[in-house]
């Protein structure tokens, strides 16, 4: 019983406790921070004294650990990657942050990422990390480094790279690769001075940081540059030179340390193509390029999967990599061929050999490279956040794809009109729409504008199956009417013809004649029966075009090349284990509490003799509050019985036919009906009809409806409906619902249901209770005669004179203990005494005791007590009467009724 | 009463166990009841009040407070549909179906009728299992017929439409579309299991049909309470009703499984175990009432 108890407590505790075991989290420990201002010397000629803000975290583990340099976007501090500081220090690094000169509370212009200044102080940075004790050296003077951050901090991060051979592997993100070609781009692949400006994004960066002059903290020399471009729109020279030397591009081919490149899929001002040239600009060590949803233009940050990946980089690169990597003999033409700035440690911890070459480090750069895009599925519903999944290759395909799919596109010449003024413009994304274009991909919908009349669109055929464009689609256009500026965008046309842009990008051509060009790099699906539409637009809010009004007419030669790379897979979204854990933890609970749940039905198991209709032997049960209902009850009843069951309210009567009828469990004890031991649900229950404690009908349907669905639930074979219906004796109200019956009619009708089978052996529980003395005297003749058959009838009831007037037997019980057991003839009839009720009771006694024929005489007020022995009533009376004793009345004495009375009394 | 005459012997021979209150009686029993005609006369009216009201009040706003289900719902029968669902899933199905199942037991211990059936006999495992059955059987019939007729009312009042997804422009073509609501019906039927389980268990341990089916209710709000409490974290994963809504990731373009497959998983755990709990304890059971 505890045992059981137990397991079901156990068993539905053990969903919830899988769950709470998770949740035990340690606390994270605290990170050690000092804030410092380092003094560095830059410049072209090495004359700037400068102090930059720093702040360095100390690696959780202690010891001397890799160090990593945080680096921050632009118009941004060293605050802004306190956080990321803080986890990267938690994973046992040492972190160095600084505010980069011109930002923050560090001194000196904002140069861009210049090779003259920031990359100089980042050098000095490194030389100031060499000397901590908290930082692991490569050699000496030469700390074991990386170098990450977003956007400015990415640009930094690879020209660190590229002029400091102490870095060892490095994170950029959402960063160019080349700011001429990011500010100035052309679709047409003939490089920034051919390139369309970028007004907007342009405007936003070199702006950002006027105060009360123009240029605020800008360098003179780059504000004055940006004032001169944004004045006319288009590029000197000069600047395309000045930000190149600011670009990886510059450097492209003298980065060799492994690189991971997360770019933004929602990025305007740096887009896919930018992480591309980065791809390929480093040389001889692994490279990693990640598409994920955010960007510039917002998007989900997937904050949590950058940082895994970049901790994982560097963990990787930083931990592990270099230790093995320095242990080979790769020092190759690559290592000698970078170190700009001349004062390059000795290091072989940067020093893979270009080319790929198949050292013992290859084979875990060959597994580090690989190309990861972020795919957004639908909302989960639990969390509201779009679902983001990765889908993964071996290797970086490029923007052409590993394959490429032609779908011929169909559209005539079309002409399109450039306004006036360049106005007004059409609109795909602008600095500061951000949240509006990163939700784009499950549609605020209808914020990108083609303004009339100004665009030229081109669609393919409806999809017989899904594309999924990897990279940047190709299309030749050709445009009549003189040089055009045009801004190439993609649409996905849905079945109904609704175009959504598949991304807020677009990519801006100068072209004259005919012209290949590359569309907006992305990562997007055309479902089946979508088309793909390339539009040709003549303006674009975030773009400089000519004023001067134009018509051109606008084709395209040949198909849409579209890039695809099966390699890149998506795995199943992983499922937490306990979605298929739980269902068999809840199935294997199920089955113990179930299977353990069986103790009780076990009990009683022999059979008796199958002609007695009842056995009861040592039957108890205590109620749960500690009722002793039925003490040790034994009896039996024989075929062709009327027994009657007399006991006063609560002697345990009722608790016995509960058993009788299987409802409840005794402790102790067995019942056998024909031999058959009786447990809840036993089919020897099927011989038996009962009506214990009431009627139990179903209120809404009729009588003869209630009756009728039980015998078929009952199983049985033919019911004897009639007959039964006759006893219930309800004429017409049989067919009303029987919510509307007196208590009498239900009783009647309950005692049909009993009957209904002719059960072998019939119990029935205070029967008469409701009945009218007519009824009562039909029910009597109708059990009697039930019984005359052969078979059996047990009833209970606390009335006397019912036992007496219906029964053959009885069986007498008291506070749950049988007290008599018998034929009523032997123990309700007078069993050869008489009470004479005299006021004479001494006389009586003398003139009694000498009688013949009289065995014993005593008191018994108001009279006195005589056993007859082979004398009859009448010969006592006589004697009496004779003798002058006066007699009041004669009744023959019943030990039964006495000691029932009193029971009754007492229990009254 | 002219006694019994003709066959003398009893039923016995004639009793199958397996025959014993087939599916077909039960269903019989509870199809006459009013408490059956009511829940489904509510539920089938149901979506021709809430046309009504978007008739009488106009079609909802699209400004930026309105849930996304709700400024979409007049845009067809599709729309119509999932809105009624979207209003009637957190509290009129949970009570159509914790109705059915928390009172099938209970209302028999009630009427005093229970001891009679087990008496019989019916096996008492057997009679849970055809019970639960039954009462299965009505609540998916329940649920089923609110998405039915609010398909039907969307039809005839707001005429045939695409699904418009919430929050955009886009819409789904006609064959995904009923897809997807199939699918929907199929998950809040899945989900309304643990409900059906958790009232079933109610209902075999007391003898009172409100406490059963109130207390289903009841402890659904409670969990709805505790899900509103976003510093538990993932712990609120667990919560029985957390994923009570994870249907809506249907009616987006693209179909997001997870949370139904999280959802579905948590509340096929739960009934399990509800329904082991239910059989173990009425197989020991006092049946006192």
């Amino acid at each position: 019983m505890m045992r059981g108890r137990w397991a079901a407590i156990v068993g539905a505790m053990a969903v919830p406790a899988v769950g709470i075991t998770w949740a035990l989290l340690p606390g994270e420990p605290r990170v050690r921070a000092s804030e410092q201002r380092i003094a560095v010397v830059d410049g072209p000629r090495d004359d700037r004294h400068v102090g930059l803000d720093t702040t360095f975290f100390a690696p959780a583990g202690g010891g001397r650990a890799p160090a990593v340099l945080l680096a921050h976007g632009f118009g941004g501090s060293k605050d802004d990657t306190r956080a990321e500081a803080e986890r990267l220090a938690r994973h046992g690094y040492a972190v160095l942050t600084w505010s980069a000169r011109g930002f923050g509370r560090s001194e000196g212009e904002i140069t861009l990422d210049s090779p003259d200044y920031d990359v100089k102080d980042v050098r000095q940075l490194i030389d100031w990390l060499a000397r901590r004790p908290e930082v692991r050296l490569d050699g000496p003077g030469d700390p074991r480094v990386g170098v990450a951050g977003q956007s400015y901090g990415g640009g930094i991060s690879l020209l660190a790279a590229a002029y400091d051979r102490r870095v060892d592997a490095i994170a950029p993100q959402i960063t160019w690769y080349d700011l001429a070609g990011s500010l100035f781009p052309d679709a047409t692949g003939r490089g920034a001075a051919n390139g369309v400006f970028k007004k907007v994004w342009a405007g936003v960066f070199f702006t950002g940081g006027a105060s009360s002059t123009a240029c605020g903290r800008f360098l003179p020399s780059l504000c004055a540059m940006y004032q001169k471009v944004a004045e006319t729109g288009r590029p000197t020279p000069e600047a395309i030179a000045t930000l190149r030397r600011s670009s990886p591009s510059s450097v492209a081919g003298r980065i060799h340390v492994p690189t991971l490149l997360v770019q933004g899929q929602s990025d305007s001002l740096f887009p896919l193509d930018q992480a591309d040239g980065n791809a390929r600009a480093v040389t001889g060590a692994p490279v990693k390029v990640v598409w994920f949803q955010g960007g510039h233009d917002g998007g989900d940050p997937e904050t949590s999967r950058i940082h895994g990946l970049v901790t994982g980089w560097f963990d990787h690169y930083l931990k592990d990599g270099p230790a093995r990597a320095s242990s080979g003999p790769t020092q190759g033409a690559g290592g000698s061929a970078q170190a700009p700035g001349g004062s390059t440690q000795a290091s072989g911890a940067s020093a893979q050999a270009p080319g790929g070459s198949t050292q013992a480090s290859g084979a875990s750069a060959q597994a580090s490279n690989g190309f990861t895009v972020t795919r957004t599925g639908g909302i989960d519903s639990s969390t509201q956040r779009v679902v983001v999944t990765a889908a993964t290759a071996r290797r970086y395909s490029g923007l052409s794809g590993t394959a490429r799919r032609a779908l011929p596109l169909d559209g005539q010449e079309q002409t399109i009109q450039n306004p006036a003024g360049g106005s007004p413009a059409s609109i795909s994304t602008l600095p500061g729409l951000g949240a509006l274009g990163g939700v784009s991909g499950f549609g605020t919908g209808g914020a990108q504008l083609d303004m009339p009349g100004q665009s030229a669109a081109f669609d393919t055929e409806p999809l017989g199956a899904p594309v999924q464009l990897t990279g940047s689609a190709r299309v030749r256009v050709r445009v009549a009417g003189g040089l055009a500026t045009l801004f190439a965008k993609v649409y996905d046309v849905g079945p109904d013809g609704q175009a959504e842009p598949a991304r807020r990008l677009v990519a801006p051509l100068n072209v004259a004649g005919a012209a290949d060009v590359a569309l907006p790099a992305m990562d997007h699906r055309f479902d089946t029966g979508h088309r793909i539409r390339v539009v040709f637009s003549t303006t674009d809010m975030g773009f400089a075009s000519p004023a001067r009004p134009a018509s051109y007419r606008v084709s395209v030669d040949g198909p849409l090349t579209v890039p695809v790379d099966p390699a890149l897979r998506t795995p199943a979204t992983p499922l937490p284990w306990w979605v298929w854990g739980f269902p068999a933890i809840a199935g294997t609970a199920a089955v113990a509490l179930v299977a353990t749940g069986r103790g009780r039905r076990r009990r009683g198991g022999e059979r008796g003799d199958a002609a007695v209709p009842l056995e009861i032997s040592g039957l108890t049960k205590r109620y749960k509050n500690g009722h002793l209902a039925v003490d040790d009850l034994s009896f039996r009843v024989e075929p062709g019985q009327v027994c009657g069951l007399l006991g006063p309210n609560g002697a345990g009567k009722t608790t016995t036919l509960r058993m009788l009828m299987g409802l409840i469990h005794p402790d102790a004890g067995q019942i056998r009906i024909f031999g058959e031991p009786v447990r809840p649900g036993a089919p020897v229950l099927a011989r038996l009809g009962s009506f214990v404690e009431g009627p139990g009908f179903l209120p809404h349907l009729s009588g003869r409806d209630n009756l009728e669905l039980y015998w078929k639930a009952a199983g049985r074979g033919e019911a004897h409906m009639d007959e039964a219906l006759r006893i219930a004796g309800l004429g017409d109200a049989i067919r009303r619902p029987v919510r509307t019956y007196s208590q009498g009619m239900r009783q009647r009708l309950a005692i049909a249901q009993a009957m209904l089978g002719l059960p072998d052996l019939l119990v029935l529980d205070e029967p008469t209770n409701g009945l009218d003395p007519p009824q009562i005297a039909e029910m009597r003749e109708v059990l009697v005669r039930y019984a005359a058959e052969g078979r059996t009838v047990i009833i209970s009831s606390h009335l006397l004179a019912e036992v007496e007037q219906t029964c053959t037997d009885v069986v007498v019980m008291h506070r749950g203990t049988l007290v008599a057991a018998g034929p009523v003839s032997e123990i309700a009839g007078h069993d050869g005494s008489i009470l004479i009720g005299t006021s004479e009771v001494d006389r009586a006694m003398s003139v009694l005791t000498t009688l013949e024929g009289v065995h014993a005489v005593e008191p018994y007020a108001p009279g006195v007590l005589v056993r007859l022995d082979g004398s009859a009533p009448s010969v006592v009376v006589a004697a009496l009467v004779t003798a002058g004793v006066p007699v009041d009345r004669v009744t023959p004495h019943r030990r039964l009724e006495d000691a029932f009375l009193t029971l009754i009394g007492e229990g009254s | 009463m002219n006694g019994f005459v003709g066959d003398q012997r009893s039923g016995d021979r004639a009793y199958r166990a397996r025959r014993t209150l087939p599916l077909r009686v039960e269903a019989v029993r509870q199809l006459r009841r009013r408490r059956t005609w009511i829940t489904f006369a509510v539920l089938l009216a149901l979506p021709w009040v809430l046309a009504a009201a978007f008739k009488i009040g106009g079609s909802p706003s699209a400004d930026a407070n309105t849930p996304g289900l709700v400024s979409v719902a007049t845009a067809g029968a599709l729309n119509f549909t999932a809105f009624t669902l979207f209003a009637s899933a957190g509290f009129l199905l949970v009570v159509a179906v914790a109705l059915f199942c928390g009172d099938t037991v209970a209302s028999e211990a009630g009427w005093a009728s229970l001891r009679y059936l087990l008496a019989a006999p019916v096996p008492r495992t057997r009679l849970l299992r055809q019970k639960l059955i039954v009462a299965l059987a009505y609540a998916a019939l329940a649920v089923v017929s609110l998405p039915t007729m609010a398909m039907i009312t969307g039809i005839y009042v707001f005429g045939w439409a695409r699904l418009r997804v919430p929050g955009g422009d886009a819409a789904l073509p006609n064959g995904t579309a009923l897809t997807r609501m199939l699918i929907i019906v199929g998950y809040i039927l899945a989900s309304e299991l643990l409900v059906a389980a958790l009232a079933f268990l109610l209902s075999v341990a007391t003898d009172s049909p409100l406490g059963a089916v109130g207390g289903a209710v009841g402890l659904v709000i409670l969990s709805n309470i505790i899900d509103a409490v976003t510093a538990l974290g993932h712990w609120r994963e667990f919560l029985p009703t957390h994923w009570m809504f994870a249907w809506t990731d249907a009616l987006q373009p693209h179909l997001e499984w997870t949370g139904m497959l999280k959802g579905a998983s948590l509340s096929a755990s739960y009934a399990t175990v509800f329904i082991a709990l239910a059989v173990r304890r009425f197989r020991n059971k006092d049946v006192v009432s």
